[in-house]
Formats: C-alpha cells, structure tokens, sequence
C-alpha cells in the first residue's frame, strides 16, 4: 500500500523533517500493511464499539462551578500580556 | 522495624499505633530515592514538599486524629497524573514546564485518605511505548538488571516501587501499561475495569481504553490502594456509578473448587519462551493442586488484538493530543527569527519540536486511520473487530472466575534491543491489549524468575468490576510462592 505522508502529516498538524518523511513513508505502510488482517474478519452485524462497559452515561448538572482566577489560567502560557494568551502574529 | 522492607499496608498499621512517624517513613523513601535514582532514572520530580506534608500528618495525628486509609504513606505517581503545584511532564518535551493548576481525580482521593504525593515518575511519552525508552526524560533501567528495560509505559513506577524507592505507586495502563513492567519488575499491578477509577486530570492517551491503577509490592497493598482510588466522579462521565468493596477486607484465599480459564491461544506452542512458560506452567500447578478446576477456553480473536489496539489508540489519540498546540500552555516553538505562514504552520511547528518520535508515529497513524476514504476500512473496521473480541472474551469467562495466562511473551528485554523496530514493540502487548479493548480488571501477579534471575509474573483477567476474584487468587499464588527475592541493586 502506499502512504501519502505529507497529506497525513498535514492532517495531524506535524511538520516533519525530511528525515521523519522518510521514516514514515517506510514504516507506515508496512505497519498498516500489518494490521489490515482485521479486514478478514467476518464482524456480522456487530455495531462498531467504542465504550468497552455496559455503562449508563450519566451527565452533570449543568451548574455554575467557582475555579481558580485568571492568574492561574494564564500561568502556563508560553507568552502572555497580562492575563490575556500572547501569541506571535500570523499571517493566512 | 526498617521501613523499606515493611508492606504498605503493615507501615500504615504502625503509623496508627505510633511507632514511626509519618515524617520517618517518608525520609526513609526519599533517602532511598536519592541513592538510587541516579542510576535507575524512575522518578522525573520529587515533591520538595513531602517531609512538610508528613509533619502535617503527624501533628494531626499526635493531636488524636485518625487519619485516613492511606494515613502517611508516601506513594509514587506516574507523571501522567495531574498534580496541582507539581510539574505534569507526560515524559514529554510538550509539557516539560507544566505545573496544573489542578488534580486528577485519583490523586485528590489520595490526598483525602491522607497519603503523600513522593514524587512523579518517569514514563514513555505520553504513555505510547512498552520499554520506557521514549521518555523525553530518558530511559528507566530495570532494578534487576540495569541494562535491561523496566517495560512500560508505567516504568518510573515499576522501578521505583522495585528498588523499595516507594511502598507503593499509581500507574496508568492502555495496552499493558501496569501489567507488563509489573512482570518485569517483579511487583504486583492492577489495570481495574473500564470506569472503576476516574479519568479526571489523567493527561488522556485513548479515552476509551485508559484507566489508572496500583502498583505495589504484595496483593494486599494493591487492593488496599485501589480502594483508596476507585470510585464514581461527577468530572468523569464514563467512571461508574457503582460502590466500591472492600476488597482487602473481603480477601479469600481458599480457591479449591473454583473453575479458571485458560486461554488456549495464549498456551499454543511459541507462544511465549520457554522460561516464562515454565514459571506459567509452575503457578499454574500450585492453583491445581490448592483444588482450582482449569478449563479450556477460547478467544480466536486474539489474534487481532494487537492490531484493534494499534488502530483505536492512536486513532483516539491523534484526536487528543490535538490539544497541544503551543497556545494555552506547554511547548512553542521559536517563531521570532523565522514566523509562521500561517496557523496551520504556527501549530505544525511546534508540535513537531514538542513530540518524540513514537508519539508522532502514532499520531500519523491516527490520523490515516481516521481520515477520508480509509476510516471504514481501519479505524470502524477495528471497532467492529473489538465488539467482536470483546463478546467472545465475555463468553470464555462464562462458567469460570478468571482467565489464567503469562503476562508478556520474554523476560525484561535488554535496553536499546526494540526501540528501532515498531512492530517487534507493538507485538509485545499480545498478552496484555485484550483486556483494555474488553473493558476486563487484569492484574500480574509476581510467579517466579528465569534463569537469569529476571522477573516473571502471571496474568489474571476477570469479569467487569469483579476485581475481587483477582485479589483472591493473586493472594493465594502469593501466598504459596512466597518469593523473597529482590533486586540486585538492593
């Protein structure tokens, strides 16, 4: 099979170097190439799985909790002007 | 009394009779730490608060406090965990500098039972690897066998706990992230059921197969820690709304008469070498001669497992770490001399500085699998797969206990012998991924050593939230092995 790495590269937001290119568009396809064995599995009519419990979702009131302040929603930000997120300017 | 050889659980008891202090024991870890973590590498940060806490501790119980279930036990907790006020690295260059400005779940609950964050242990990058290599942090080494991996992801925990660095740890677990450096280290893990412990603050990996769980160095311990930890959580919509029993207390330990599982797939001939088969097949005999009834099973799916995991993992986490993009918080790149185009590079660049290898080889897997054209053929195709696995896993554990089996195919693999060649990596979650996609509590159970004296542990699966039959029998093997062996570093 063949993998167009810089469409999925752009797909998962990475911009990678000529070296990782290269890795990938070895490993990739030879790494789904291994995994494509799910296709001879006769499933049924099986509905796709995505919770491995029978569990009842059970949802939050939807209420007004007090957090922390502005201070310490910023702390982590690489760059920040006062409490405000600081980021460099882009262009597109 | 000397404290680092004293369980959890008895440290616990002589802190409430007041014959040690909080503050003894948590010195007597952290000195530990300090002599070996040099060279083992299982702890990222130590909690310069520690002593601190303990002397809190202390004084409220001099003052005829109870405390709680974890009264001034320090624990270990993989770096994965959110901790307020104490740097969450993931193992990654991503958030080398996060500090939360709040808990996860499962360290809140610890706090409330009045156990002491120690520190944060090491871990492959965002929890994606079987050998602790991919740590931005570097590797863990093995306590048995410093050239040897410590399996992973949860490796920090496993050799912390190993080299007696702390009583006990919290590690996460995906594919066999608890389990297998469990095996490796000779140490006790348990991945609880889907929904038995919050995923609140745990740094998400893939939502729908993580879950946290103990480390220790005996099966008491283990449960004892899953009590503390488990549990419904209004942040968490998938934890469970169910009580949590008291497992330690409910321990039974006579077997004799119960049905285990054995899964014929796991026992076909090369399916492990021959020195984990021999510790298997010992264990295996200790249960039948305490009068436990074996039944042949069968999962013929199995074989598929490691490829569904592969496929839903990084499919669900190529969706969350979409998260990190250098705006709110972790890494960004340099943008001063060179600025981006656009958002679209402002992003891609930082995320290609900020991500290691492995991680940005499953986020591009992720991302193929889900994307256009290809998301029926790989990412609904393994769901579909995975209800199917998991049906035939919930028939062979109708009419048994548990199932019984080895936890990984080798013995801890020398450091540097994987790390270049994915699907030889990924392989080695065979054992350990059925459990995850199923939803099952599976626990690995200290068994025996090779003859190299490396590690050996044996798996135990059972039903959804029936962690219980886990901690009987795992006490049971325990008890009759009665492994006294530790690591050479020690």
């Amino acid at each position: 099979m063949e993998i167009d790495v810089k469409r999925v590269a752009q797909l998962a937001a990475l911009k990678l170097s000529e070296e990782d290119t290269k890795l990938f568009a070895e490993q990739l396809p030879s790494l789904l190439g291994h995994f494509e064995k799910i296709s001879l599995v006769d499933t049924g009519d099986l509905p796709p799985m995505v919770c491995p419990t029978d569990m009842h979702i059970e949802f939050r009131e939807d209420d007004v909790i007090d957090w922390e302040n502005a201070e310490t929603a910023v702390a982590n930000a690489p760059e920040k002007s006062g409490n405000l997120f600081k980021v460099p300017p882009v262009v597109g | 009394m000397e404290i680092l050889k004293t369980s959890m659980t008895e440290l616990k008891q002589h802190i409430d009779n007041g014959d040690v202090s909080c503050e003894a024991v948590t010195s007597a870890f952290l000195e530990q730490t300090k002599k070996h973590n040099t060279e083992l590498n299982a702890y990222i940060t130590i909690n310069e608060n520690a002593i601190e806490q303990a002397h809190e501790l202390d004084k409220r119980h001099k003052a005829g406090e109870k405390l709680g279930k974890l009264g001034g036990i320090p624990i270990a907790v993989k770096d994965l965990l959110c901790t307020r006020g104490i740097r969450t690295t993931a193992g990654s260059k991503m958030l080398h500098n996060f500090v939360p400005p709040y808990s996860s779940t499962v360290t809140e609950k610890m706090d409330e039972e009045d156990a002491i964050v120690l520190g944060k242990t090491n871990l492959d990058e965002f929890a994606m690897g079987s050998s602790n290599e991919t740590s931005y942090f570097g590797p863990v080494k093995n306590p048995w066998d410093t050239t040897r991996v410590p399996g992973g992801s949860s490796g920090g925990s496993a050799a912390a706990v190993a080299a007696r660095m702390a009583p006990a740890a919290i590690g996460t677990d995906t594919g066999g992230s608890i389990r297998q450096p469990s095996s490796f280290t000779g140490i006790v893990g348990v991945k609880p059921t889907y929904g038995r412990v919050s995923r609140f603050g745990i740094t998400a990996f893939a939502s729908s197969l993580d879950q946290a769980g103990p480390m220790a160095n005996n099966v008491k311990d283990a449960a004892l820690l899953l009590e503390a930890i488990s549990g419904r959580d209004g942040q968490d919509a998938t934890s469970a709304n169910l009580p949590v029993p008291n497992w330690v207390e409910s321990i039974n330990t006579n077997v004799a008469g119960k049905t285990v599982g054995l899964l014929k797939e796991c026992f076909e001939d090369g399916a492990m070498t021959d020195e984990v088969r021999k510790v298997v097949d010992n264990s295996l005999n200790i249960l039948k001669d305490l009068g436990v009834k074996f039944k042949e099973v069968s999962v013929p799916a199995i074989d598929t497992a490691v490829p569904i995991y592969y496929l839903i993992a990084t499919s669900e986490a190529s969706s969350n770490l979409a998260r990190y993009d250098g705006v709110r918080f972790g890494h960004r790149a340099n943008f001063d001399e060179i600025p981006a185009e656009n958002i679209a590079e402002f992003y891609a660049r930082t995320r290609a500085e900020g991500f290691g290898e492995e991680v940005k080889r499953r986020i591009m897997m992720g991302a193929f699998s889900l994307s256009s054209g290809y998301y029926d053929a790989y990412y609904d195709k393994a769901c579909r797969v995975r209800a199917l696995l998991r049906k035939q896993y919930l028939e062979a554990l109708e009419g048994c206990e548990l199932l019984f089996g080895p936890v990984t195919t080798s013995t801890a693999f020398k450091i540097g012998e994987r790390i270049d060649d994915p699907i030889e990596m990924y392989n080695n979650d065979i054992f350990t991924t059925g459990c995850n996609l199923a939803g099952l509590p599976g626990m690995s159970v200290p068994a025996g050593f090779s003859s190299e004296g490396l590690p050996v542990g044996v798996q135990l699966i059972g039903r959804h939230f029936e962690e219980q039959n886990l901690f009987d029998f795992g006490q049971a093997l325990e008890d009759e092995l009665k492994l006294s062996e530790v690591p050479s570093v020690l």
